[in-house]
């Protein structure tokens, strides 16, 4: 019953999505339509059907109905509660419901909160989310119903894959959901904006609490997935340039790019087309991650759930949407007018520098991905890695570091260079010191990562430079999560440089007993013995490790075989240390006896998911401090309307004592 | 100007125009093995189920051609091949199972509820058999001949429409 209920109320919300685009096509010709009216209610009960029927999901999920074919197809009922769940979305049909609802409940909010732009605004900008959330609802119902029966129940689930049995990737998808409906949102404020030519400096205020929050989202969900590949994959390896990969690094970069120039016209009123522009290609590329992961048209690790159809029906949706935007776009943004023009050295210029360096990764990122895709119509199978992407990312990836540290120090509108002349002489002192350092440490450093822990350092002290001269207390919540992020950047790259010039490796084979030495460390295999979780057997290796006369820690790399479905992983052991991590996995058994261990020394390595994190921290601030401003502005707007309506009124009964029947 | 505006639609459009081409082209997912055309390789499963006996490779030299299907009780497209499988034991083929890491229980359960077709059913608990002859995933269906010789590889469940091609390449086994 739960399931044809979930399926009912998708079929519900699918028709208001119709509503709600109908209502607001209509609103931009008669404002006072009756179906003009029905727009934001539609939008927010569309939201409730859409969590009722995802909340159905969970239910068939957590009580395990075999008599349901997702929940048959990757379930089980020996899993614990929290994978029962997670199961719910780990899969396509299910993960696409939570997209589709995540959406949903955004399109409701903007409909239940958002009064700062003209109306009719508001109504095209809902009816795009209504025609973006119709595409998906249409894409659930029509092709993948995640409430499908089987015409028999089956006695056990076909468990979840084993590889996808871990916390941190149970909150790796809604995360970047989170993200991707973000930039839906923001996509369709942009589309309305267009639509109505309101691009306005108040338009881009209501946009960046969602961009914003995406990026947010995104960084999060792009640091745990790269930390996860780390510990889980047990290759060592944090970055891999995977075609998923970079699909989610790709709508990153947009939405870094857009928040900037979502910032210059909220504040300057410039930049009017390229923010739209923005806008668009953000969602494109979460579509086109979406589009890449699920059609299986390129090879990857993660390509699950691959499938042409679906792949054939997300292509029509990205060409639907994107195409539509696209177009509107083209025939539009000429009658957009420039806005306010600005100096080349100025706040906008370096933010606008900014903006082009972050497009030109962009769009690297995005020919490397999509470059096999090309080939293999000639029939060359070629696979895009490192070689390509560190060097070619880098040539753009430097000078925008070094832009971004002075940047933030600049006016808006215009500046002399002269002003900030000490900050930007401490900041090459830096970057010149380290570098000198560092070569003399280790001479057969490469390029990129010398160049890396160079730029990190300077940056690092320069993201911190816009405080100077400040009363620390008095500085904008906004501004400290600028410089937080900022200062993240700097961190993780530090980290990146670090790991790619340090690490140290070792493939060993070790005799129960027997010890090895690697980065400072005394490494002992203490033994190697069968143990068993839940669903899984494994042979764990017990490993100790000492620094000097330092405390014995105990690592226990296991190499897993999950017995529903088959499968074998290899879960690595990590030993933390402030200065780095210890990487250990244990391989096979030789004929001899002994076993096959491979260790990594990665010093700093730590710091490239501390600084992600600090980045989404940094994001974080910057959205509170920017909604306590609107909430203020709008506190303050509201009483100085009260006080000019109060005023009004004084000086009307001044003007007409008589009328009140007063005596004078 | 006004014709930088397109071109980030005419982008878009050779990336669908590609990304088309692309998705109809095609593509091969499946993992062929390598054995086809060599004998089978020296195994002796013990028995899977309580009712019937094991395998070995001795029990295909005897001059008759046979199916080995690659099976689990814990698959679910093994469910759906059942019916067909049926199908093919009627029409006088044989049909010998391999269970992969399963449990004498469920595999008892699993025929009492989706029928047996099979005259023989050994049990390979960590799957080294199945990856011996060249099989990476459940169900795979082998046609084998009087000899031992490994003939024809079907990926996936059996459906209605492989019942007559499997016959007949069993035919061409046995010839």
């Amino acid at each position: 019953m739960s399931a044809e209920l979930g399926l009912a109320a998708l079929w519900m919300a699918a028709a208001l999505a119709v509503l709600q685009l109908a209502g607001g096509a209509i609103a931009q010709r008669d404002p006072y339509a009756p179906l003009a009216a029905l727009v934001r209610p539609a939008a927010m009960l569309q939201g409730f059907l859409a969590l009722f029927s995802f909340g159905m999901l969970l239910w068939v999920f957590a009580i395990t109905d075999l008599s349901v074919k997702l929940v048959a197809a990757n379930s089980h009922s020996m899993k614990p509660m929290i994978f029962k769940l997670s199961g719910a979305w780990g899969n396509h049909e299910g993960s696409m419901l939570l997209w589709v609802t995540v959406m949903a409940l955004a399109g409701a909010l903007i409909a239940w909160i958002e009064k700062r732009l003209p109306e009719k605004t508001m109504q095209a900008t809902l009816a795009a989310q209504g025609f973006v959330a119709l595409g998906f609802y249409a894409f659930l119902l029509l092709s993948s119903n995640p409430f499908e029966r089987l015409p028999v129940p089956v006695p056990e689930g076909n468990g979840l894959n084993p590889l996808l049995q871990d916390i941190g990737l149970a909150f790796h998808p809604p995360t970047l959901y989170m993200g991707y409906v973000g930039l839906s949102v923001a996509f369709s404020f942009a589309v309305g904006a267009l639509v109505t030519r309101q691009v306005t400096p108040e338009f881009a205020r209501v946009m960046r609490p969602w961009v914003l929050g995406a990026w947010v989202f995104l960084t999060m969900g792009i640091t745990a997935g790269s930390y996860w590949a780390y510990y889980e994959l047990g290759w060592g390896g944090w970055w891999f340039w995977d075609p998923v990969e970079n699909a989610s690094l790709m709508p990153w970069l947009a939405a870094t790019a857009l928040l900037h120039s979502a910032s210059v016209l909220a504040a300057r009123d410039a930049l009017r087309a390229w923010t739209i522009m923005l806008g668009v290609v953000a969602f494109s590329m979460s579509m086109l991650g979406t589009f890449l992961v699920r059609s299986g048209i390129l090879t990857s690790v993660h390509a699950f759930a691959v499938d042409p159809e679906r792949g054939s029906f997300i292509l029509a949706l990205l060409t639907i949407y994107i195409g539509g935007a696209l177009l509107l776009f083209a025939l539009r943004a000429s009658t957009v007018s420039e806005g306010q023009r600005f100096a080349a050295t100025s706040r906008e210029g370096a933010l606008v520098f900014n903006n082009v360096m972050l497009s030109a990764i962009l769009g690297i990122v995005l020919l490397g991905t999509l470059y096999p895709l090309l080939t293999e119509a000639f029939d060359v199978r070629v696979s895009v890695g490192p070689p390509y992407f560190n060097p070619v990312g880098a040539i753009f990836t430097i000078p925008m570091l070094l832009v971004m540290a002075v940047g933030p120090l600049l006016r808006w509108r215009e500046d002399d260079i002269e002003r900030v002349r000490a900050p930007i002489a401490i900041f090459i002192a830096l970057i010149v010191t380290t570098a000198l350092f560092t070569v003399l440490a280790k001479s057969d450093i490469g390029i990129l990562p010398l160049l890396g822990l160079a730029v990190a350092v300077g940056l690092g002290v320069a993201s911190f430079m816009p405080l100077r001269g400040r009363n620390i207390l008095r500085v904008p919540l906004a501004t400290w999560g600028m410089v937080l992020a900022h200062f993240g950047v700097a961190v993780s790259l530090l980290g990146m440089a670090s790991e790619s010039a340090f690490t140290k490796e070792k493939l060993v084979a070790v005799a129960p007993g027997g010890t090895t030495e690697l980065g400072g460390f005394r490494i002992t295999l203490e033994g190697v013995e069968p143990v068993a979780g839940p669903n899984w057997t494994a042979m764990e290796a017990r490993i100790s490790a000492q620094r000097g006369e330092g405390k014995l820690h105990v690592l226990t790399p296991q190499s897993r075989s999950f017995w529903a479905p088959a499968q074998e992983t290899t879960e690595s052991a990590l030993l933390t240390r402030w200065d780095g991590q210890l990487y250990a996995v244990v391989g096979n058994q030789a004929d001899d006896g002994r076993w096959q261990l491979r260790l990594w020394w990665k010093p700093l390595v730590t710091l490239i998911w501390f600084g992600g994190l600090l980045i989404c921290l940094g994001g974080t601030l910057a959205i509170i401090g920017r909604l306590v401003g609107d909430l203020r502005r709008r506190h303050a707007d509201r009483r100085e309307a009260e006080e000019r309506e109060e005023m009004a009124a004084l000086r009307a009964d001044a003007s007409t004592p008589a009328a009140n029947g007063e005596i004078v | 100007m006004r014709w930088t505006l397109w071109v980030p639609l005419l982008l878009f459009a050779f990336f669908v125009g590609l990304a088309g081409y692309q998705l109809s082209q095609p593509k091969d997912e499946f993992i062929h093995s390598t054995m086809i055309g060599k004998p089978l390789p020296e195994f002796e499963l013990k028995p899977a189920s309580s009712a019937l006996p094991g395998v070995s490779t001795a029990d295909f030299r005897d001059g008759k051609p046979k199916l080995l299907n690659i099976w689990a009780s814990w698959c679910l497209p093994c469910i759906a091949e059942a019916p067909h499988l049926e199908a093919l034991r009627e029409a006088g083929v044989e049909i010998v199972g391999v269970a992969i890491r399963d449990k004498q229980q469920d595999v008892d359960r699993f025929l009492e509820t989706h029928g047996n077709p099979y005259s023989r059913i050994g049990a390979d608990d960590i799957s080294a058999i199945q990856l011996e002859i060249g099989s990476s995933g459940v169900p795979e269906t082998f046609v084998i001949d009087g000899q031992g010789i490994i003939r024809h590889q079907h990926i996936g469940d059996v459906r209605a429409e492989n019942v007559p091609e499997l016959i007949e390449k069993l035919r061409e086994a046995g010839q």
